[in-house]
């Protein structure tokens, strides 16, 4: 590396100096991402939601117990034949618990995205055009916010029965006032920058203003919103089941699981253990996730001096 | 400050009433306790007795009647009536207020002395092998659905006392029967041993989200100009972390406490449900399940009223903590 050639020339490397002094430009996003992609616990535990996620939607295409069909094997330690068991009436519990992740998943993810997106509207709106509708809008967000999410849900759920969407929208009608006061605070402070000034100079209408510069800069703050939401979901929902006011048999959820597992700790404990793991490895990993986004987003919290 | 508290006071009214009108929308629509009526009793009740049943709980008034006459038979201590025959519902809630409430702040004073020493001791020693076991445990607990870890102590507890023969270690109800017999001292070993498993459950999901909170708060201010200029001008570190970083890192955590009090008293619900308390939570799954809408009422009232007022003192003890902060 000592005969430094003369850029242009055929054949030869990138010169030195601008090897070194030269910064490769990368967009926000670029930068978002690469700082994402090296978290390392939120790497692994977007792998293991993954792959739960495949499992709880595809498994059960490719097993052959279904989790409503009787076997003739009753109260079976897991065994090759059934990896997680039996229960006492001779249910799989592999296909039970494949059946009750699916479920809890659907609810929970439904949750997140309704609840996000209703929030992230109705903030954005409140945010942009302040005055008298801010004021409405955040009074109705005030109000929402008071209601006890678990004793509101416990009630609605006892009327709208075990669907498993009425329980998702139940959670997301009660959770979506949280997201709406982030976004409001962020686009409080966006409609002032110069790009909101610059598209309004252009011509662009207010739902345009909207939905293509302010809710898309607000993206961190829902997507870090919306991951919480996620496990917000499948522990309020889990809880609801496991009280009786979710999900109802046949179908079955992996809080109805517990519940039905709760007097069999001692005597099949796979039935009560197996459930309760796929419950913390959703939550754990949707909480890891969640954190990896919130450092990704933004890195201002750095090591500390001593 | 006085003013400032009547004031607060003043606001939390209309809050209170809006607040309550739309719980009793939900509630009121959320079941028909008449329709329940005819069909759940044997033999069928004829249809005088069923039109009795409705205008007994109001069934028969439009909500907005309804709502009126409830709240303000509330301010004279008349909660309304039960859907079950001589059931009095101011008494059966204060009574269960009293059995909960114990729970309730034990729980929540265990988990934010844990919380706070915890997650000093691990923004102190940021990125040490304690600051990481005691990350990974807030993860772990903070991903733990209460239901689950409830039925797993209850069993441990029982194991407990097969191995060991006592009988300390409570895992059905708030109290042993035929306690009136006994010695004061008796009785108040049998209520705190019935007081234990129940309050770790509940203390463990708040102990998880608030160490997690108080470590990042303390981290901030560690990182903040004036921590390190205390430490340049030469004051002590033990000086410096008390006086300077700490009071200034718990100031927020006493409204993450306040505002995390509907998430205990759901908690409350399940944890009371799975030891067989009988305290508000089980009387709100009954008041559900028996459609009951005066007893569900008075059970979300009471939980507005503690969630605002508690919301208040947090906001009240800012002025304490933050001398930046003054109501006038």
């Amino acid at each position: 590396m000592t005969d430094i050639q003369a850029p242009g020339s055929p054949g030869t490397e990138v010169p030195r100096s601008e090897n070194e002094f030269t910064v490769k430009q990368r967009s926000q996003t670029q930068l978002i991402l690469r700082r994402f992609l090296r978290h390392r616990a939120a790497m692994i535990s977007l792998a293991v939601f993954l792959l739960i996620l495949l499992w709880a939607f595809i498994g059960p295409h490719l097993w052959h117990y279904s989790y409503q069909k009787y076997t003739p094997d009753n109260s079976q330690a897991p065994s090759a034949k059934h990896p997680f068991g039996t229960n006492s009436s001779g249910y799989d519990s592999y296909a039970q618990v494949m059946r009750g992740t699916q479920t809890s998943l659907k609810i929970a993810i439904l949750t997140a995205l309704g609840s996000t997106l209703l929030g992230a509207v109705w903030g954005a709106i409140a945010g942009f055009y302040r005055g008298i509708v801010d004021a409405v809008m955040m009074r109705i967000t005030d109000l929402v916010l008071t209601l006890p999410l678990f004793a509101i849900a416990l009630v609605i759920s006892s009327r709208t029965g075990g669907d498993w969407y009425w329980i998702a929208i139940v959670i997301a009608g009660l959770t979506w006032a949280y997201v709406s006061r982030v976004v409001r605070s962020t686009v409080l402070s966006l409609r002032e920058k110069e790009f909101v000034e610059a598209a309004r100079a252009l011509g662009a209408s207010d739902v345009r203003i909207i939905f293509r510069h302010l809710l898309p800069n607000s993206l961190g703050p829902i997507i870090v919103n919306a991951t919480v939401l996620v496990a917000t979901g499948i522990l309020t929902e889990t809880a609801l089941s496991f009280l009786g006011f979710g999900v109802q048999p046949p179908d079955t959820s992996l809080g109805l699981l517990v519940s039905q597992a709760q007097t069999a700790v001692t005597t099949r404990p796979w039935l009560f253990y197996i459930p309760g793991a796929f419950i913390i490895a959703i939550a754990l990993t949707i909480n890891f996730i969640g954190d990896g986004l919130r450092d990704a987003f933004d890195p201002r919290q750095q090591r500390v001096r001593q | 400050m006085l003013a400032y508290t009547v004031r607060r006071l003043l606001v939390s009214i209309p809050v209170l009433i809006a607040s309550t009108f739309v719980v009793f929308l939900v509630v009121v629509n959320a079941g028909d306790p008449v329709a329940n009526f005819a069909v759940s009793r044997q033999p069928a009740p004829s249809k005088a007795a069923v039109a009795a049943f409705a205008r007994h709980i109001h069934a028969d008034q439009p909500v907005a009647e309804r709502y009126w006459n409830w709240i303000t038979g509330v301010l004279h201590g008349d909660f309304g009536p039960s859907v079950q025959p001589n059931l009095d519902i101011g008494h059966d809630l204060f009574t269960r207020f009293r059995v909960t409430v114990t729970l309730v702040a034990a729980a929540m004073i265990i988990a934010l002395l844990l919380a706070v020493l915890f997650g000093v001791f691990s923004a102190i020693r940021q990125y040490s092998v304690a600051d990481y076991v005691i990350t990974f445990f807030g993860f772990l607990f903070l991903a733990m659905p209460v239901f689950w870890f409830a039925v797993l102590l209850k069993q441990a507890g029982i194991w407990y006392n097969q191995q060991t023969g006592s009988q300390f270690l409570g895992t059905i109800g708030e109290k042993s029967p035929y306690l009136e017999v006994d010695t004061t001292w008796n009785q108040f070993t049998d209520h705190v041993g019935h007081l234990v498993l129940p309050t770790i459950t509940l203390a463990l999901v708040s102990f998880a989200s608030w160490t997690r909170y108080t470590r990042a708060s303390m981290l901030e201010v560690l990182g903040s100009d004036y921590v390190r200029l205390a430490r340049a001008k030469g004051l002590r570190r033990g000086r410096v972390m008390t006086r300077h970083a700490l009071r200034t890192a718990l100031i927020p955590l006493t409204t993450v406490v306040a505002l995390d009090i509907g998430i205990i008293l759901g908690g409350a619900v399940v944890t009371e449900t799975i030891f067989q308390w009988h305290g508000m939570g089980e009387m709100l799954v009954q008041a559900v399940t028996t459609i009951d809408v005066y007893r569900t009422m008075a059970w979300l009232l009471l939980s507005a009223v503690i969630v605002i007022g508690l919301n208040l003192i947090a906001d009240l003890l800012y002025a304490v903590l933050d001398p930046r902060i003054r109501y006038d």
